[in-house]
């Protein structure tokens, strides 16, 4: 008897638990699914955005919506998984999008020589918005659509530049 | 009437809730695909059946440090359409001298990319077309085979010899 009313209690007690379990679970999958499929925030820092974006770090929102569904266009700041180290992610404006012609200086510092490039298929040329100090597509060259992570479209922090990039 | 409907109502609560968990999982530690296609024949769809398509046990944890080794089967997106993922063997690493077959060339593998070949002497949408692939369009590595289930087993790394001057 009293084994059984034991069992009772200890039925009772794990589903209990896995009832819990289960709600921790769900909470954590939803914010993983807003954080990967719809927004998210990150720290952008370094010189190669500047003006658009401070030196010593703005908080800005993410949307990774847009590059799934296509609707990525010239102009967009977009943060990049960088092709020449993947641990790191970079925040570029895209200039070019496939099949379009791109023209940049080669040397802004030193000289006027430009080039212009064909962006391949499935790719897109990616630049800083401070062409004096940034490591983007004119050293490179296009990065494969397949690494862009998201949109930046909202800068949340510093407060007083709270807004919408453009 | 109004029983049947609270079981229905019921078992689709748990399948919205396993589906809920189900994303991260899938996301972030291990999923299964099928491989379609000849180009990784014989070590996947050695048959032409695509009924018999095998399936896929892919990892998702290397993506934390992006530490691939040669031979490694890997999933990633193709660079020429982002829509459309590719399996494929990784070759050479960072720094490597790959050799291709067919042109006679040698080619140095720039910092943060791989060269990906199919396993089949046919051509096949991979580094011998697009050239080396920056590894951050991985999205895992293929570690074994679940399904048919007598092809089920691990996927062994190989390199083929001759092709690599290692860095």
């Amino acid at each position: 008897m009293k084994l059984l009313s034991y069992i009772k209690q200890w039925k009772s007690a794990a589903r209990e638990t896995i009832a819990r379990a289960s709600i921790a679970a769900q909470f954590l999958s939803l914010i993983h699914i807003t954080d990967a499929y719809i927004c998210s925030t990150t720290l952008v820092q370094g010189p190669s955005m500047l003006p658009t974006l401070n030196y010593s770090g703005d908080v800005v929102l993410i949307e990774h919506l847009s590059h799934r569904l296509g609707k990525l266009e010239p102009g967009d700041i977009v943060v990049v998984r960088s092709p020449v180290d993947p641990k790191k992610i970079v925040a570029k404006r895209i200039v070019g999008m496939e099949g379009d012609r791109v023209t940049y200086l080669t040397e802004p510092s030193y000289s006027e020589s430009s080039r212009t490039v064909l962006v391949p298929k499935g790719h897109v040329w990616i630049q800083g918005d401070n062409v004096y100090a940034s490591a983007d597509s004119r050293y490179f060259g296009a990065v494969p659509y397949g690494l862009i992570q998201g949109r930046a479209f909202l800068r949340v922090w510093p407060i007083r530049d709270f807004g919408f990039l453009g | 009437m109004a029983a049947a409907r609270e079981v229905l109502v019921s078992a689709a609560k748990k399948f919205f809730v396993l589906g809920l968990i189900g994303v991260p999982i899938t996301d972030r530690f291990a999923s299964v695909v099928p491989v379609r296609g000849r180009s990784m024949s014989p070590t996947f769809n050695p048959e032409t059946n695509p009924l018999f398509d095998d399936r896929v046990m892919v990892e998702k944890l290397c993506l934390r440090r992006y530490n691939f080794s040669r031979g490694d089967v890997v999933v990633f997106r193709s660079p020429v359409d982002h829509k459309e993922k590719l399996v494929k063997r990784i070759i050479g690493l960072p720094g490597d001298w790959v050799g291709t077959p067919h042109t006679y060339d040698v080619v140095k593998v720039p910092e943060g990319h791989c060269w990906v070949e199919g396993d089949n002497e046919i051509p096949s949408m991979d580094s011998r077309s697009f050239g080396p692939i920056p590894l951050g369009l991985a999205s895992g590595r293929v570690v074994r085979i679940v399904w048919p289930p007598q092809r089920m087993g691990e996927v062994e790394q190989k390199v083929p010899e001759g092709r690599l001057c290692p860095s």
